[in-house]
Order: C-alpha cells, then sequence, then structure tokens
C-alpha cells in the first residue's frame, strides 16, 4: 500500500507547486497598467474557440499546422486517460474506470477513447520527431535567430523529448498490460489498435518482468505529467494554458487603429474646446509611453507570457527579413524576461519593487529595434496566439519621443515640419492646392 | 491620361458660392506636394470629374493627417494635427470623405473617431470600386488589355483595415492578367515606408525592404506594379530602379491604371 501513499503526496506536491507559480504569473501579469476588455464577450468567446481551441491561425502554414495540431489533440485528449490514471493512483487499484463500466453500455466508448488515444499518440510522435528534425537537422531559419541561443532552444528540444518520453510511457504501459490481460493476470479490456502491436516485445518475459514493463509506464506517464506541471511555469510552454486567455482577450479592433492616449487628449482638447472637460486625473501624472514593464497594460504582459518563441512574427516581420535587429519575438521574450526580474525583485523585498537601475527599454530592448519598426502588423497577423508585438514598441516610441524627446535626426526634423507647416517636409501649408494649377 | 486642365474647387470656395460637395476629397501631404504622387492626384481627380461628383477639397486648410506623428510616437503632435483637421471638417460638416493615401484613409477612419471627427471614410479604390458596381463609371482595358498585373497591398490598406478586393476588382476589369506575389493580402510584405521609416533612414541590415518587396514582385516579371499608396509607389519605384527594370516594369497607383486605360 506504499505507492498510493507515494503517488498522493506527489499529487499534493505538484498541485502546491503549480499553483504557488501561477499565482505569481498572475501577480506578475498585473504589475500592467489597468486596460478594460470586459466589453464584447460574446465575440471574445468566439474568437478564443476559433483561435485558440480551433488552432484556426496554425493552419496557414499547413505543415507545421498539422503536426501541431496533433499534439495539441494527442495533449488534450490524453486528459481522459489521464483520470483514469490519476484514480489508479489514489487508489492503487488498476483501470478502475474501465472496471465500472465492464459490461456497460459505456464499455464501448472506453475502448474507442483508448484507441483514439492511441492513434492520436502515434500521429503526436511522428509530429514531434519532424519538429526535432525541423529544430535540429534542418534548421528552420526561425529557430535558428539570434534570440534562440542558449535557454530557449533548449527548452524547445527538452519540451519535445518529454513528450517522446510520456508517448512511449503510455504505450509500454497499454502494450504490457494486454500480455498481462492474455496470461489472465489482469481485467481484461478490449484490444487496443496501436499498443497490441508491440505486446510480442513482452511474451517472452517472465510475468514479473511484464509487471514491471507495465509498472514503469505507468508511472513514466505520470511523472512525465508532473514534472511537466512543475516545468511550465518557466517555459515557454505555458501557451497550452495562457493561449485560451489570451485569444479571448484579443485587441478585437481593426489593426490599424492604435490607441488614442486620454492623457494627451486632456493637454491638447482645452486648446480646441474651451468647455473640455478632462479624462484623466491631474493630480496623478502618467508616464507617457513604456520604459519598463509596469508602464505596459496587463495584456501586453499576459502577451509575454503567452508567446511560445514559434518566430512566426519574425519570419513575417520585414526589417527583420533584410537582416536588421528588431525581432518582434525578442520583444516578447525580453518583455517576458524583465517581468520575471521583476516579479523576482519583489519577492526578495516583501512584495514591494525596488528599483535596481534597470529597464525593459536600454537593458532588454535597445532603440535601434524600436525605430526599425515599419508598424506594418505583420507580425500581429501572424501571431496564431494574437499577441501584439506592435503594441509594446510602439508604447517605447512614445516613450522615447514624449518623456524623453529622443528620436533620430530625421525624425525630429519630421516632426517640426508638421508642427509648422502641417506636412512632414518644408513646404508652406498655403502651396498646399499648388498641385491644381500645376500640369 | 489626356493633358485636359483640371478643375478643382475647395471646400471655402464652394461653401462662398452656395454649394454643397458630395464629398471631401482628401489630398493628403505626398499628394499635395510630392510630384511623382501628385500625378495620383490628378488620376483621381479626372475619375471623380468623369463621374461627375460634386467634390472638394480643403486646400491649403488640410494639415497633415498626423500619421507620421502617430506612429513615430508623437502622440501630441498627432492630436494637435487631428484636432485641427476635425475642427475644419466638422465646420464644413464634412459627411463623407475619400483619401488617395491608406495612411490617411486609416487615420481618418479609425482615429478620428475618439476626438470628435466622425465621417464616412473611403479609400480611393473603394469609391472606384463602388462607382463601377453602380455603374457610373464603365472602364475597359485600353493599353493594358492582356497586361500582366502584380497588386501590392499596401499595409494601412490591406492587414489594417482589411480591404484586399476592392483594389483588385478594380484591376481585373482592366482585362488584364492579374498576378499574385506568394506574400500577398493578409500575408502582404511591407514596402518599407511605412511607421515613419519614409522619413528617416533604414538601420543597419543587409538589405532594403524595397529591394525585398520589389524583387518579389519582379519575380513574376509583370508589365505594372499596381499599388494604392503614394509611400509605396515611391518604395517600389525606388526597388524597380535597383534593379534596373523601369524600361519593363512600371509603378502606377490604380487610380493611373484606370484613368490612362480609360483616356480620362
Ligand atoms: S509591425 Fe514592426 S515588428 Fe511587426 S512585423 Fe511589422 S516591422 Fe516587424
Ligand atoms: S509573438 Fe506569437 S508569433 Fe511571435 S514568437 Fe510569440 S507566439 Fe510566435
Amino acid at each position: 500500500m506504499l505507492s498510493p501513499i507515494v503517488f498522493s503526496v506527489l499529487l499534493i506536491f505538484v498541485a502546491i507547486f503549480f499553483t504557488y507559480h501561477a499565482k505569481k504569473i498572475r501577480r506578475n501579469i498585473l504589475i500592467g497598467k489597468d486596460i478594460d476588455l470586459s466589453d464584447n464577450k460574446g465575440e471574445r468567446f468566439k474568437t478564443m474557440l476559433k483561435v485558440a481551441f480551433g488552432q484556426s491561425k496554425m493552419v496557414v502554414r499547413p505543415v507545421p499546422g498539422i503536426m501541431h495540431f496533433f499534439i495539441y489533440a494527442a495533449f488534450v485528449i490524453t486528459q481522459i486517460e489521464l483520470l483514469e490514471i490519476v484514480i489508479d493512483g489514489i487508489s492503487g487499484g488498476h483501470r478502475r474506470i474501465w472496471r465500472a463500466i465492464d459490461g456497460t453500455a459505456l464499455s464501448g466508448l472506453y475502448t474507442f477513447t483508448i484507441n483514439f488515444i492511441e492513434i492520436i499518440s502515434v500521429l503526436a510522435f511522428v509530429a514531434t520527431i519532424t519538429f526535432l528534425s525541423r529544430r535540429n537537422i534542418i534548421r528552420l531559419a526561425r529557430f535558428q535567430k539570434p534570440e534562440m541561443k542558449g535557454w530557449p532552444t533548449k527548452d524547445a528540444n527538452l519540451i519535445l523529448c518529454a513528450e517522446i518520453f510520456l508517448i512511449t510511457c503510455i504505450m509500454m504501459m497499454n502494450s504490457a498490460d494486454l500480455e498481462l490481460q492474455a496470461r489472465g493476470e489482469t481485467h481484461k479490456t478490449a484490444q487496443f489498435i496501436i499498443s497490441s502491436n508491440f505486446q510480442g516485445i513482452f511474451s517472452g518475459m517472465s510475468t514479473s518482468a511484464v509487471h514491471l514493463f507495465e509498472r514503469i509506464g505507468w508511472w513514466g506517464h505520470i511523472m512525465g505529467i508532473f514534472g511537466f506541471l512543475v516545468y511550465l511555469p518557466i517555459s515557454k510552454h505555458l501557451h497550452i494554458l495562457l493561449a485560451f486567455p489570451n485569444t479571448y482577450y484579443s485587441n478585437l479592433k481593426l489593426k490599424g487603429e492604435f490607441t488614442t492616449l486620454e492623457a494627451v487628449t486632456d493637454v491638447v482638447a482645452p486648446n480646441f474646446d474651451p468647455a473640455y472637460q478632462p479624462k484623466t486625473d491631474p493630480n496623478n501624472p502618467v508616464r507617457f509611453g513604456a520604459k519598463d514593464v509596469h508602464d505596459l497594460n496587463w495584456k501586453n504582459l499576459l502577451d509575454a507570457y503567452t508567446c511560445t518563441e514559434c518566430g512566426r512574427c519574425t519570419s513575417a516581420c520585414p526589417q527583420n527579413i533584410t537582416g536588421k535587429k528588431l525581432s518582434p519575438r525578442k520583444i516578447m521574450m525580453d518583455t517576458r524576461d524583465r517581468l520575471t526580474e521583476v516579479g523576482k525583485n519583489m519577492d526578495a523585498n516583501g512584495g514591494t519593487f525596488v528599483d535596481d537601475g534597470k529597464s525593459l527599454l536600454g537593458d532588454y530592448i535597445t532603440t535601434e529595434e524600436i525605430w526599425a519598426c515599419n508598424t506594418c502588423n505583420a507580425c500581429v497577423q501572424e501571431c496564431p496566439v494574437n499577441i501584439d508585438p506592435l503594441a509594446i514598441i510602439v508604447e517605447m516610441r512614445r516613450f522615447l519621443v514624449m518623456e524623453q524627446s529622443q528620436s533620430p535626426a530625421e525624425l525630429t526634423n519630421m516632426f517640426s515640419n508638421i508642427e509648422n507647416n502641417g506636412a512632414p517636409w518644408q513646404f508652406s501649408q498655403s502651396d498646399r492646392a499648388n498641385w491644381t494649377n500645376e500640369n | 491620361m489626356s493633358d485636359k486642365a483640371i478643375k478643382v474647387r475647395t471646400f471655402a470656395e464652394m461653401t462662398a458660392a452656395g454649394e454643397t460637395p458630395e464629398i471631401l476629397f482628401w489630398v493628403g501631404c505626398s499628394g499635395s506636394f510630392d510630384d511623382r504622387a501628385k500625378k495620383i492626384t490628378k488620376a483621381i481627380v479626372r475619375i471623380l470629374d468623369h463621374v461627375g461628383i460634386k467634390f472638394a477639397i480643403l486646400g491649403s486648410e488640410e494639415g497633415c493627417s498626423g500619421d507620421p506623428a502617430k506612429r513615430a510616437g508623437n502622440e501630441f503632435l498627432y492630436q494637435m494635427q487631428a484636432m485641427q483637421n476635425i475642427t475644419t471638417m466638422n465646420m464644413y460638416n464634412v459627411k463623407k470623405i475619400v483619401t488617395g493615401c491608406p495612411h490617411c484613409f486609416n487615420t481618418l477612419k479609425n482615429e478620428y473617431p475618439a476626438l470628435g471627427g466622425s465621417y464616412e471614410v473611403v479609400h480611393h479604390t473603394q469609391l472606384v470600386q463602388e462607382l463601377i458596381n453602380v455603374g457610373k463609371l464603365k472602364v475597359q482595358g485600353g493599353e493594358f488589355k492582356g497586361k500582366k498585373i502584380v497588386f501590392h497591398d499596401p499595409c494601412y490598406l490591406g492587414r489594417a483595415n482589411s480591404v484586399y478586393e476592392a483594389p483588385r476588382e478594380i484591376i481585373q476589369k482592366l482585362d488584364v492578367e492579374l498576378a499574385e506575389m506568394k506574400r500577398s493580402k493578409a500575408n502582404g510584405l511591407c514596402c518599407g515606408a511605412g511607421g515613419a521609416q519614409m522619413f528617416k533612414e533604414s538601420e543597419k541590415g543587409t538589405k532594403e525592404v524595397s529591394t525585398e518587396r520589389a524583387e518579389e514582385a519582379l519575380a513574376l516579371e509583370p508589365d505594372v506594379i499596381a499599388v494604392g499608396c503614394p509611400f509605396c509607389n515611391t518604395m517600389m519605384t525606388d526597388g524597380v530602379k535597383h534593379f534596373n527594370k523601369e524600361d519593363k516594369t512600371k509603378v502606377l497607383d490604380v487610380a493611373e491604371l484606370i484613368a490612362k486605360a480609360n483616356d480620362l
């Protein structure tokens, strides 16, 4: 009776650990400024169903799209089998759900589900091998960019290897179990479509050895899942959870519409309308734009935690394609790294942030990157989980221009032309209609 | 395009004469001052004239829409420009606007409402499509008949506002072969001008964005690269020159295609 205790202790430990980290991440995201996204619930829900659940933006690139769908489907559907594993683990039983429903109308459903899981797992296995080779053998360009050096590449490979481990374990468990069933050792299920093919491997072994393999498969699988949950908070794999809220809170406006800064309107509008009533609190002046994560809003920060580092954005970015430093993926990775650093700083200082002399803009993201952007929205269009790297870039430009009066000299010129002549070039506004008289 | 003289009146002139224009033609900075873009402006005027729409411009009362300032992060300057323009347009009781530039189009349509300026705003390709659809404008291929034309999506018409079909439908009316680049519509590649890049040197890299995009278009060996934005026009023209292909491939705005093909 040792194993149910070990299992339960592990389960509780993993649950506590995961909740602890999930709370930290939530706190970190809420460091961001408030933004009201409580509108259009119906449309938001639909967007989430389509983009996160239905993976609509993944299939734009069919090969990785379909492969990813296999892994995603395997992940979702395996949770059903996981339910039985957890029940068995806590109770120290074996295939409890099956025993409960064997002989009833539901038994067909059980067999169908396990077979479905097995088929989808094989597809996921193929997909995982494909993904590993795309990253490590074919070495697809978008996985080799500078921001992927070191940990991000290891992170991706580690997850893919874990996936292979999980699938191997569940197959080993099922095929060893079938052999045990054949020997009358355990309760009989129906044949499983994939694992039955591997049953022969065990035919020459002693019953206790087969038992051992079945247990290794079982424990291996559940330990893999536990490990995954512990690992999740420090990895890019948070997207499997955060893709849902992140797409729910997608920007529903047209991509061309940039935010209007009310604090600026409060300064400008009285020049045109003396009766204008300010909308922001004058006693609580805000920083224009963003220098650090505190200046971004919580959706920007949720974006950062959701980023899966796939690099679709970067591979569509005109500036990155032409060799410039700007990479929208790096903008997101930097934002998350800085946010994690700020979170640790808060942990070390009793929950309040103590100035560490660093900031997102400057220590992570350079002005060279910020000024290269075409604001073309290609990155936003590409992102399979509706992340908006452009929003962060624009906030940083706002900070540089409005708080620091820092912009490339040509842009400063352009600004003063607009201010003085109403056009970005040095032409007089009174000459604006001259073209009507020219041939 | 014919050399017929064009006659354009301002809102101020028309109002003084007791007339009410149906539509404001928002010319934009490029369309007003850039020599190449002025030709596009005139092509739009010829189309409007041809169908007999009563339109007016703001002339010296028009100021930069504020787009380059806003994209470059200067929200103050943007809002100053926007409110000035809104004050003018509200004074003239403007209802409908056609723009010759997707950047003005986007800003006026999507960003002016938050500052008190709500109008029906269309890009010139949308207006032309509408005119063709209601039968007011009949077009034929003329000199472009049978030619190969590739359309480059302006980011601020395409991705920013999801307008992909209007320019394509018009081009197809000219009996031409409409070719598509691999990166088109929602996946279109920027010409390199947006986000105020038009006004500055690029950062260090291996290539100009305009070269990358022109290369893609030229690979299709088109007779014309059609554009719908004066900035794209500049960039694509630069790109075509980079490859010394200006004799073979012309860069023309959709409005110019219509005006030229139909002798307007
Ligand atoms: S909006 Fe900026 S960062 Fe995003 S793809 Fe375009 S140029 Fe790159
Ligand atoms: S922002 Fe989106 S597209 Fe870019 S790397 Fe992250 S998940 Fe991928």
